[in-house]
């Protein structure tokens, strides 16, 4: 019931996010979402990828910090207060969010939010109590290609 | 607790007692060079001294100052001071810079060197029935020799096993039944991780380690000292004042004693040279009194520690040092304070940070700023910003806690600091102070 996330250290100057992109570019990789925490030194990245696993040996191959952390991917109507909801969920059985962020994707006609909290089986829990099934890697990579 | 002396008169002699010999030593050293050696005689005519300026310890000041570089100037045979047919040994220093030192040995310095190692090897417990591993490297590198003479002086059983292969050294181990290991602290601490790798902890009879060559910190030493489930004892010296043994620790393991008898040491202020009172941190200097071949007068080592004559618990008398804390030759003023890289490295070590590091020094509105570039690891890696700036606050306040300043800590990309020569620059002063 998680996506694999892939968090990158990178340093905070000029060209760094060119050269990141690039590399998944050269090869082949493909982005379906991607946020970034900064603070005035350095940078954390966290995307999501078609292909997880070669994207990190691609990354460490190319001397980058990086690691893979399993968070929650929930899909929500593309529409105000769908969000509401699903925070509230988690507000209301004390699920504290360490961070979020969103993407949408043309397959469907719906928006998808990340979740990273520190306990995973307790937010799937009470989203599943809700009626909210949190999707998995597999579902995720439907949502990829053409 | 049992105290093992060597030379008990001479270890535990009062300090009248090693005053007396030091000055007698003294005085008749310097007058011995100053008639034999062109280069000493030079050097303290250039300084106005003559051997009758030096009637004792008091005088020592007097003397100018020895270096590496004169002994770099004056290879191979220019400080002599026997006549080469009395000599009957050569020992040299690793040489990673410049031109080799070499120093030379009659039989009589040979078997005082010994003398000083033998002292180390009884203060951790040695005797006549002990088997004494030395895997110190035999050769020019005064390691191996140095911890084997004292070994013979003492009567134990020597295996000369020289250093590598660690399959062998650990067979040897156990068949052999060693039980004093002398090496290099970093090999200790490979051999303990290989013996309990292998469960072969309780195969070996080791119960006690001397470990000097190189810098290790105390957690280091308990690292190695639960692992093998022995007592490390420190050791130092350096192949221009002998090899091994100039200083070596006691059961106490808190300095090491330095053979008064043989060497006088002083601290000196590495910038002005003026001499520093006992407990105060600078930089060492040796006095070599009882060599014939190869005596050094107000040798600098480089080395940063502090004097201490407070009484030992083991009761020896001789004057104790610390651990060196760093090389006067890479020593930072900043903000008044003296930082050595030494420091940060112990610092990130122990936080799980590796040795790759970088200090910047610049200064901004009349004020020193120093940063501490750190590169990243996986293991110090989190996807949330909140641990990765926990880490890095941590690291400041050790740091803090260290060095007494106030330190900016900045994380870089793995391999991003320069290496050059598999060496990296350690220090960046953009100051521009001289």
């Amino acid at each position: 019931m998680t996506v694999k996330q892939i968090s990158v250290f990178v340093e905070n100057k000029p060209g760094q996010l060119a050269e990141f992109t690039k590399l998944l570019q050269q090869n082949k990789i493909d982005i379906r979402a991607l946020s970034i925490a900064d603070t005035e030194d350095f940078g954390i990245l966290r995307i999501i990828v078609d292909d997880s696993y070669k994207a990190v040996c691609v990354l460490k191959e190319a001397g980058y910090v990086c690691s893979v952390t399993p968070v929650l991917a929930v899909e929500i109507e593309d529409r105000p207060g769908s969000l509401v909801r699903v925070l509230d969920i988690l507000g209301d059985n004390g699920v504290n969010l360490e961070y979020s962020y969103a993407f949408i994707t043309r397959k469907r006609d719906s928006a998808y939010m990340i979740f990273r909290v520190a306990d995973n089986d307790r937010a799937i829990e009470v989203l599943n109590q809700n009626g909210i099934k949190p999707i998995c890697q597999g579902e995720l990579s439907e949502l990829f290609g053409e | 607790m049992k105290e093992n002396y060597y030379q008990p008169e001479i270890e535990c002699a009062s300090r009248e007692q090693i005053r007396a010999w030091q000055d007698e030593r003294l005085v008749k050293t310097v007058r011995r060079v100053y008639d034999n050696v062109d280069y000493y005689r030079n050097l303290m005519k250039r300084k106005g001294v003559t051997p009758d300026d030096i009637q004792s310890v008091e005088d020592l000041h007097k003397l100018p100052f020895l270096t590496k570089d004169d002994l770099r100037e004056a290879y191979p045979y220019g400080l002599l001071a026997t006549p080469l047919s009395d000599c009957v040994r050569i020992q040299s220093t690793s040489g990673t810079t410049g031109r080799r030192v070499v120093a030379f040995y009659t039989q009589h310095d040979i078997d005082l060197w010994d003398d000083c190692c033998a002292r180390a090897i009884v203060a951790a417990g040695g005797s006549k029935d002990d088997v004494v591993h030395v895997c110190y490297g035999y050769g020019l590198f005064t390691g191996g020799p140095g911890l084997n003479g004292g070994s013979h002086k003492v009567g134990s059983l020597t295996l000369p096993m020289s250093s590598g292969n660690t399959e062998r050294q650990i067979q040897f181990m156990c068949d052999l039944g060693s039980t004093i290991l002398c090496c290099t602290p970093s090999y200790a601490a490979y051999l303990a991780e290989s013996i309990c790798e292998r469960g072969l902890r309780d195969q070996i009879k080791l119960k006690a380690g001397i470990f000097g060559a190189e810098a290790w910190s105390e957690e280091m030493r308990q690292d190695i000292q639960n692992k093998l489930g022995i007592k490390a004892y420190d050791i130092y010296g350096l192949t221009e004042i002998s090899g091994p043994g100039v200083s070596f620790e006691c059961s106490a393991q808190t300095g090491m004693h330095i053979n008064e008898d043989h060497f006088i040491a002083e601290i000196i202020n590495p910038v002005t040279g003026e001499v520093l009172p006992d407990g105060e941190k600078g930089e060492l200097v040796f006095t070599s009194i009882t060599k014939e071949a190869f005596p050094l007068l107000r040798y600098r080592t480089r080395d940063i520690c502090v004097l201490t004559r407070e009484k030992c618990s083991c009761g020896r008398t001789h004057v104790k040092m610390s651990k060196p804390m760093g090389r006067s030759d890479d020593m930072l003023i900043v903000k008044g304070v003296n930082v050595f890289p030494s420091q940060i490295e112990t610092v990130l070590l122990n936080k799980g940070y590796p040795a790759n590091y970088q200090i910047v020094v610049s200064r901004e509105h009349n004020s020193d700023r120093l940063e501490v570039k750190v590169e990243m690891t996986p293991e110090m890696f989190s996807d949330a910003l909140s641990q990765v700036s926990a880490r890095e606050k941590e690291l400041v306040e050790a740091l803090k806690a260290m060095l007494g300043i106030y330190a900016e800590v900045k994380l870089v990309a793995p391999k991003s600091i320069a290496r050059s020569e598999g060496k990296a620059v350690r220090i960046i002063d953009n100051r521009k102070l001289y």
